[in-house]
């Protein structure tokens, strides 16, 4: 379930490493770059010369044209988003930390929860959304519980993994010494797990974004989501297209903290990485 | 011998169909420096882990300094195998680790650690993370960390196992000198027969599973030790000695 999501780390992690060395993210980021505006490029020629219309297929350049024309739009759409986004994710990571501090501690809780929140990941997204809002109205509440939904899984599992990923010899160390329990966890445990809290966190975070913009696409006043209904039901695809670089936007910039934070919160995974070049 | 610091009696643990220990018998004077030596998987980490109470013994008594020993916590301070440094701490942060969990604050936790980090060859590393030191670093902070304890005795599984054969024999020799100045009660495990030797008062040889006391061998040489005493004739008459109790109990086909 490990996904590798190095090339953009590198990328952000050259903009936030000692040097700043804008030169070898910009090295980092070419590969990706070149191949993003390739198919912009074959899809702005596409557009022009096969003579679609484009109230099916909008050129690139409409669509930018659009996203300057309609930026206000945008923004007050995407705000609502962004908040359903980080509430929800808030909500998510707290929850799946207490719980999983729960199963860590209490055994026979993991046999019991697991398989339920298994379950509730294969609820479809599509059946539960409009529940959601059917429940709790078209107000923030129902964006953030869907958020919390479709993240709150990856992060559980990532810690309980990351916790049960602790040495041994470690723990054993720490019971020669006199440990407690709790001083375990607090020590050996829960240190052990932050890299693996990271890769949840960086897996959540795009699910996130997704999780909001489909609770808004089921009812909402404002908000990405259904800023694209809205766009498709005019028959406006350029629209809806300049809502989803909003949105894809939003998710980059949401992963790249994650990368920031990832990288002040492990100062001795740095100190590794440097010796090693 | 008076009053051994440690001293097991016919201490047996199986584990479900496995017979890891059957039966040992041995001691450990206040001051002495003993080890234990033995073939791989023969059960020395299965006895401390008894010894630090991570396990219990199946049978036999234990005692230390004469009382029955029926909680181990406070008596011992362990050194495992691998340095089980936390990657996350640094240096000066691994060192204070047990004090830490005997809940020394961290001002004094420091001020007690400071005066042994120069002995350590550690001065100047107090900020380092473990990934930026060498695998004999590594060793000399783990050793530290187990030392500033206060313990009344060490115990040491395979300190030197994972360095590479020129560092374990400068770590050796520095242990050597380290003890000549401390003079801690410690029980040694190790598969190096040389080590053993070269470090030890007196030497258990185990034998393969179910491990029991084959031989016992005291060390007559002189300290400080220095690596030409192993070519002395003495030691090289214990090495022989011991090679052969230890691939006498091996299993057939390496005999």
């Amino acid at each position: 379930m490990l996904v590798d999501y190095s090339p953009v780390s590198r990328i952000v992690g050259q903009l936030t490493g000692p040097g700043k060395r804008l030169g070898a993210a910009i090295g980092a980021a070419w590969p990706a770059t070149v191949l993003v505006v390739t198919i912009i490029l074959v899809w702005e020629f596409y557009t022009r010369y096969s003579g679609i219309k484009p109230t099916t297929l909008p050129a690139p350049s409409r669509v930018l044209q659009q996203i300057v024309e309609n930026r206000q739009a945008l923004i007050d759409n995407a705000l609502p988003t962004v908040a359903a986004t980080l509430s929800g994710f808030a909500l998510s990571v707290a929850s799946a930390f207490i719980s999983s501090i729960l199963v860590d501690f209490v055994r026979p809780l993991r046999r019991a929860l697991f398989p339920v929140f298994i379950i509730s990941q294969t609820l479809p997204l599509v059946a539960i959304a409009p529940l959601v809002v059917l429940w709790f109205g078209f107000g923030l509440l129902p964006k953030i519980l869907l958020v919390a939904l479709v993240t709150f899984f990856p992060m559980m599992v990532a810690l309980v993994q990351g916790y049960d990923s602790t040495d041994k010899d470690m723990e054993w160390l720490l019971r020669s010494m006199g440990a407690t329990r709790a001083q375990v966890f607090l020590k050996a445990r829960l240190p052990s797990a932050i890299p693996f809290f990271f890769t949840g966190l960086r897996i959540s975070i795009t699910y996130a974004v997704v999780g909001a913009i489909f609770a808004e696409y089921s009812g909402a006043a404002k908000g990405l989501g259904i800023y694209m209904l809205a766009a498709k039901n005019n028959f406006r695809p350029d629209l809806v297209l300049a809502a989803v670089f909003c949105s894809a936007l939003i998710t980059l910039v949401l992963f790249g903290c994650t990368v920031v934070i990832e990288r002040l919160s492990m100062p001795w995974e740095k100190v590794r990485k440097d010796d090693r070049k | 011998m008076s009053t051994p610091r440690l001293s097991l009696r016919h201490v047996a643990k199986r584990f479900d169909t496995l017979d890891v220990l059957g039966g040992i018998n041995l001691d450990v004077a206040p001051g002495e420096f003993v080890s234990i030596l033995g073939p791989s998987g023969a059960g020395k980490s299965t006895l401390f882990q008894i010894l630090t109470g991570a396990t219990t013994p199946g049978a036999g008594t234990i005692a230390f300094d004469g009382a029955d020993l029926t909680d181990p916590a406070g008596k011992f301070a362990f050194m495992p195998q691998r340095d089980a440094l936390m990657p996350w701490r640094r240096v000066i942060d691994n060192a204070v680790l047990g004090l830490e969990v005997q809940g020394v604050p961290r001002r004094e936790a420091h001020r007690r650690v400071a005066p042994l980090l120069e002995q350590f060859g550690l001065a100047g590393f107090e900020q380092h993370y473990p990934s930026q030191l060498s695998g004999g670093m590594r060793q000399r902070v783990a050793l530290l960390r187990t030392v500033v304890q206060d313990r009344q005795m060490l115990l040491l599984d395979e300190p030197f196992g994972a360095l590479d054969a020129l560092t374990r024999t400068s770590m050796q020799q520095w242990l050597e000198r380290m003890w000549e100045r401390h003079r801690w009660t410690a029980l040694l495990i190790t598969h190096d027969v040389r080590e053993a030797v070269f470090l030890s008062d007196r030497i258990y040889v185990l034998s393969a599973r179910p491990a029991r006391v084959i031989h016992e061998i005291a060390v007559p040489l002189g300290r400080p030790r220095t690596l030409r005493d192993l070519s002395a004739p003495e030691a090289t008459r214990i090495e022989a000695e011991l090679l052969h109790a230890l691939l006498g109990s091996a299993s057939p086909e390496l005999a």
